[in-house]
């Protein structure tokens, strides 16, 4: 029984450390609270199973197509709305506002192309096949969800660690002026960044909809929420945080589902991150508090 | 007076939801004019709703009391909170109250007093116009006399900066508490008028989506002044009437009314400088 329910939250652990990683990327690179993070989250599973069901794609082909369509929307996101935003130099809530005005948009649009009803992948194209490892009954979904998740999240450290590339966010991360003063293109990986954390909430969001085989126009905002407690448990910004924070947020709801209450487990997420907040406002892991105004 | 029964018959009920929002505009405005967001509000409003609406049906005490009782709940649990939140500023500060929102949210879903995700039925509809209007009239004067003064000054201070506030001698961590429990009893005041004429609270009505739609209603009118939020709160209560038609995109307009206002017009409608600019250009012209 604790088993499975060990597995369960590695399952669910590391697609919340994956769909966090975009947002604390966000965070970190731009300086943004992108609140609209849970909606693109939305819309990917939407283009997945728009692809499966209507054009055929296998579902790796799916997956892929729902990268790219929600980078391109997180990609739009950061032209339309960010930039203008950046140039004005607006104060740094400002931002954070727009993008729930973003999210908003979003998740009425598609409840009005979708319907507000839930919407399911066909059985068959969901990998089918379960082991059984002494009591526990190993899915063969659950290995894909936590393979790919963890593929993507070692991709993306690789990046960042030992690329000119990973190089030059960290300098903007740590101060956009002076990364441009070394001649980085500031503007321009401002815009990769957003194109490749709203993909990283593409593909989060089809892997929980598969995981549960369920589509809702809504399933971003509770995701949103988990994506805020697992950022804020491992520190704004940190990647390495959000991947322990999204796997203790994964372990921490599913055990107290399993042994407190079905409904209390949403509230043992959000009573945890109240207090993290109150006691160490920097995050777990995180460094000395800074003061930002 | 038959057109006027007419119309009251059909929407009084909006009129009474456009005073509410005002008070929610107005409470939200109250700690933005401090320089802190708070995300708090809808779940502030939410305790004011539950705790009013159990006094009147289990204690049926009396409607005068039960407002005020709705008010001074939130606002004790705004100071007990505010200590150790109002520590936090910027965007910490919003993650802080959102996350108590959501605990307030799930709480109330699972108590059992408060009815769980049913909520409560059959609340005696006791508001009536003139107390909207009164608490109304007494909250923009409070409020309007609050700006003029002492403490309003000091609120501007610190939004302005908090550090050059802090060596003028204004004790920063005293008015944010004040500004932070006075937003939470207006809020809860206007959820216990709120649950006294929709016969019916549930959870639902005091999640996040309620708080960015307080939060909306300030933006969108302008918070440099009272005027501001109580345009926003009016416009964006009759938007959704008059956009009926559109069915399931009725909210897209609202993320959209957010998104447009924040990149064209960051100071809200409601911005006297720029409205005196325009009459001045429209004198011009004709002269």
């Amino acid at each position: 029984m604790l088993e499975q329910q060990l597995l369960n939250a590695l399952t669910l652990g590391s697609v919340y450390a994956l769909f966090a990683l975009g947002f604390t990327l966000v965070f970190g690179v731009l300086a943004v609270i992108n609140l609209s993070h849970g909606a693109v989250f939305m819309v990917g599973s939407y283009a997945a199973l728009a692809l499966v069901t209507h054009f055929n794609a296998p579902l790796w082909m799916a997956m892929c197509g729902a990268m790219l369509a929600s980078g391109i929307l997180g990609l739009l996101v950061d032209m339309l709305v960010l930039k203008p935003l950046r140039a004005r130099e607006a104060p740094h809530l400002i931002p954070m506002i727009a993008t729930i005005g973003v999210g908003i948009m979003l998740t009425s649009a598609a409840q009005g192309l979708f319907g507000a009803e839930v919407l399911r992948f066909p059985e068959e194209t969901l990998p089918a096949g379960e082991f059984v490892i002494g009591d526990v009954h190993v899915r063969a979904l659950e290995i894909a969800i936590v393979m790919i998740a963890f593929v993507l999240m070692a991709l993306l450290f690789t990046i960042l660690k030992y690329t000119q590339l990973g190089r030059a966010l960290r300098a903007i991360a740590e101060s956009p002026k002076a990364a441009s003063l070394l001649g980085i293109n500031v503007e321009g990986l401002f815009h990769v960044t957003s194109f490749a954390a709203a993909a990283l909430g593409g593909i989060a969001g089809v892997l929980i909809g598969l995981n549960f085989n369920a589509i809702t126009p809504y399933m971003g905002q509770p995701m949103l929420h988990k994506g805020i407690a697992v950022i804020i448990l491992g520190g704004m910004g940190d990647i390495r945080g959000a991947l322990i924070g999204g796997l203790f947020l994964g372990f921490a709801e599913v055990i107290s589902k399993a042994y407190l209450s079905s409904q209390m487990g949403d509230a043992v997420a959000f009573g945890l991150l109240f207090l993290i907040l109150l006691v160490r406002p920097s995050g777990l892991f995180g460094r000395k508090l800074e003061r930002k105004a | 007076m038959e057109w006027f029964n007419d119309f009251w018959s059909t929407y009084s009920t909006l009129v009474f939801s456009v005073g509410v929002h005002i008070l929610l505009a107005l409470s939200i405005w109250l700690t933005l004019s401090c320089g802190l967001l708070s995300l708090a509000n809808a779940a502030f409003m939410g305790i004011g709703a539950y705790v009013a609406a159990l006094l009147t049906l289990h204690l049926e005490w009396s409607f005068g009391t039960v407002l005020l009782a709705g008010g001074v709940a939130p606002a004790a649990v705004a100071l007990i909170i505010g200590a150790p939140v109002l520590r936090l500023s910027g965007v910490y500060l919003a993650m802080a109250t959102l996350a108590f929102g959501e605990v307030v949210r799930i709480t109330v879903l699972n108590l059992e007093i408060t009815g769980g995700p049913e909520g409560l039925n059959g609340i005696p509809l006791s508001t009536e116009a003139w107390h909207i209007a009164l608490i109304l009239a007494v909250t923009v004067y409070g409020l309007a006399r609050l700006r003029r003064s002492k403490v309003g000054r000091a609120f501007e201070a610190i939004k302005e900066d908090e550090i050059a506030a802090r060596l003028m001698g204004i004790d920063v961590d005293r008015y944010k508490l004040l500004a932070f429990s006075l937003g939470a009893f207006i809020a809860g005041i206007a959820g216990a008028l709120n649950a006294h004429f929709t016969f019916f609270i549930s959870p639902r009505e005091y999640g996040f989506e309620n708080a960015v739609d307080i939060l909306t209603m300030a933006v969108l009118g302008g918070f440099s002044n009272l005027i501001g939020p109580m345009l926003g709160a009016t416009i964006l209560t009759l938007l959704p009437e008059l956009l009926r038609s559109l069915h399931d995109f009725r909210s897209l307009v609202n993320g959209a009314v957010l998104v447009l206002v924040v990149l064209f017009l960051p100071k809200g409608i409601w911005e006297p400088r720029r409205i005196r600019a325009w009459v001045q250009r429209f004198k011009g012209g004709r002269a």
